[in-house]
């Protein structure tokens, strides 16, 4: 029962990460080559931030009813900001020289992206992207709430039939998870800046 | 052949070119020279649309470039700019391949150009090809960015200056080389610099421009002996040395770029060396750049043993001079000591150049020709 509960749970952080990652990445790129859509997307990103979880998941299940796919789609919404914010600064920061170089030698817009500017950016966004992991391991335990399953519905339970000892191991199991995640990304985000610049 | 045909820029209400006309023939090494914000850059940088041109037009070989599609346009015309602006994220050989990549050129066609290249300024490939740009020296970076631009074998190559961020001795290394490599490929060559030695050293013709407008467009030797106009006269006065003979320092009449070796060379390698560049001896200094003395190829094969390092054999007793020292009294020096050049030195003891015949002749004559120039 508990452990279906990590699975799950588990389950939700690697599709929500998934998600996260392609939405986060294709607004990065639009806000960073449309200066004008750039604000707006970035205010959005932030201000999906400030709602409080709860009251977003309460939100999103008017939709898709107590479902495992709204809880991914808040986990989603709630990650974007890390993902977005770091795919721009990433972008923006890339020596304008080397910019004028790919340019000059006849890189199309897409080339250069491809070619250039992301693998340049890429370190910066995994940053990014190992916020918006971690963030999301957490959120997903009001996922319960809304019927995702996950471990919020274990330490829901164990709350309400006061089982300290459950409660203990759904916990350090959360917090193993974040540990694990960010241990392993750190480790690739340290090679990916030794292998660059 | 690049023709510019009554050529107009401006920025909103701000005319930076006015009215440009001028015509580049093929083969040719242009150094385009003026003060700066007189347009220089603006207008190399026209030739492949990084700036769009307002009205008037410009030909290459007949062809409008405006009808060229612009990347199209690009990958025809080599670009080499001041802060070398290789991909880090690449290494030499993926570099030296954008262009070909973006023509889609075949595997082995690329692998064997980038050989080729490599060995043209005589960096090996299995060393280089496979770094990373930040491995590489300044130097080193700036001569990738010049492969990099002559990878597809483009007729025409940009050059925004290209040398103006690296130290002296480097620079001219790598003019040196581009002019061979110049005189080998017979490329159009358009060089953009501030830097009046520079474009003296390298080009066929120069263009003199200020305000927007061309102010000369002749040979180095006509700009040097008819300067067109007061301003050119004033911008070469820069370069012609200190005007009365007794004021001159070693500073004026020593060359720069001088070959030295650290004291923990073997002195095999110092023999390759010195082979290499066609010299006789070579100065020797210590970790901190400190002079130390002199090895002539002579006393290597006399004392040399094979492993033995440079500073065991080296003559410590050489005549020196200071930098600041008068440069008749050093000349005197120089000529009864029978060396085949002095040592320069600064206050740190640090080498700051050699004086040699050619570099003495050099400063005198254009001591000679500059009090021509004022009468």
């Amino acid at each position: 029962m508990a452990l279906q509960n990590l699975i799950e749970h588990i389950q939700l952080v690697l599709i929500s990460f998934v998600f996260t990652g392609i939405v986060g990445l294709i607004l990065g790129i639009v806000g960073y080559n449309f200066k004008k859509v750039r604000g707006i997307i970035l205010m959005i990103v932030d201000v999906l931030q400030t709602i409080p979880v709860l009251a977003l998941l309460g939100i999103i299940m008017i939709f898709f009813g107590p479902t495992f796919t709204t809880v991914v789609i808040g986990i989603v919404l709630y990650s974007l900001l890390p993902v977005v914010r770091n795919t721009i600064v990433g972008l923006e920061q890339i020596d304008p020289a080397i910019i004028e170089a790919a340019t000059g030698m006849g890189m199309g817009k897409f080339q250069r992206l491809v070619k250039v500017e992301f693998p340049l950016a890429f370190p910066v966004i995994f940053t990014g992207l190992k916020i918006a992991v971690v963030t999301s391991i957490g959120i997903g335990v009001f996922g319960a709430v809304v019927g995702g399953g996950g471990l919020g519905s274990t330490i829901n339970t164990a709350i309400r039939i006061q089982d300290g000892s459950v409660l203990f191991q759904a916990t350090l199991a959360l917090v193993i998870m974040s540990l694990v995640f960010d241990f392993v990304m750190t480790l690739v985000e340290r090679r990916l800046d030794y292998n660059r610049k | 052949m690049i023709e510019f045909k009554h050529v107009k820029k401006a920025y909103q209400d701000n005319v930076v070119i006015e009215d440009l006309s001028l015509t580049i023939n093929d083969g040719e090494f242009i150094c385009i020279i003026g003060p700066s914000g007189c347009g220089k850059t603006t207008t190399l940088k026209m030739i492949n649309r990084l700036n769009k041109i307002n009205d008037g037009e410009i030909l290459i070989d007949g062809e409008n470039i405006n009808n060229i599609e612009v990347n199209k346009l690009r990958q025809g015309i080599g670009y080499v700019i001041q802060q070398i602006g290789l991909f880090p994220n690449m290494t030499v050989a993926q570099n030296i391949s954008v262009v070909p990549n973006l023509l889609k050129w075949g595997k082995e066609k690329i692998e064997r150009r980038v050989k080729e290249l490599l060995k043209l300024i005589n960096m090996p490939y299995d060393e280089y090809a496979h770094k990373y740009p930040r491995e590489l020296s300044g130097g080193q970076q700036q001569r990738i960015g010049v492969l990099r631009a002559l990878a597809a074998n483009p007729p025409i190559i940009l050059m925004d200056e290209p040398f103006g961020a690296l130290d002296p001795i480097t620079r001219d290394i790598l003019q040196d080389e581009l002019k061979s490599i110049h005189k080998q490929l017979k490329k159009t060559i358009v060089f953009v610099t501030h830097d009046m030695d520079e474009a003296v050293k390298m080009a066929d013709r120069i263009i003199f421009m200020e305000s927007g407008n061309i102010l000369q467009f002749a040979t180095p030797e006509e700009l040097l002996n008819k300067p067109a106009s007061p301003i050119i006269k004033e911008f070469l006065g820069k370069i012609s040395y200190s005007h009365n003979a007794n004021d001159l320092t070693c500073a004026d009449v020593m060359r720069t770029k001088v070959f030295t070796v650290n004291r923990k060379r073997k002195t095999l390698e110092c023999i390759n060396m010195m082979n290499q560049r066609d010299i006789g001896s070579v100065i020797v200094v210590d970790d901190d750049d400190k002079f130390m003395g002199i090895v002539t190829i002579e006393t290597i094969k006399e004392k040399g043993v094979p492993g033995a390092l440079i500073e065991e054999i080296l003559d410590r007793d050489v005549k020196t001079v200071l930098i600041n020292h008068n440069a008749k009294d050093a000349f005197d020096e120089f000529y009864d000591s029978k060396l085949d050049y002095l040592t320069v030195l600064n206050r740190n003891k640090t080498v700051a150049g050699i004086i040699t015949k050619t570099s003495m002749a050099k400063a005198l004559a254009s001591l000679v020709w500059g009090e021509n120039n004022d009468s």
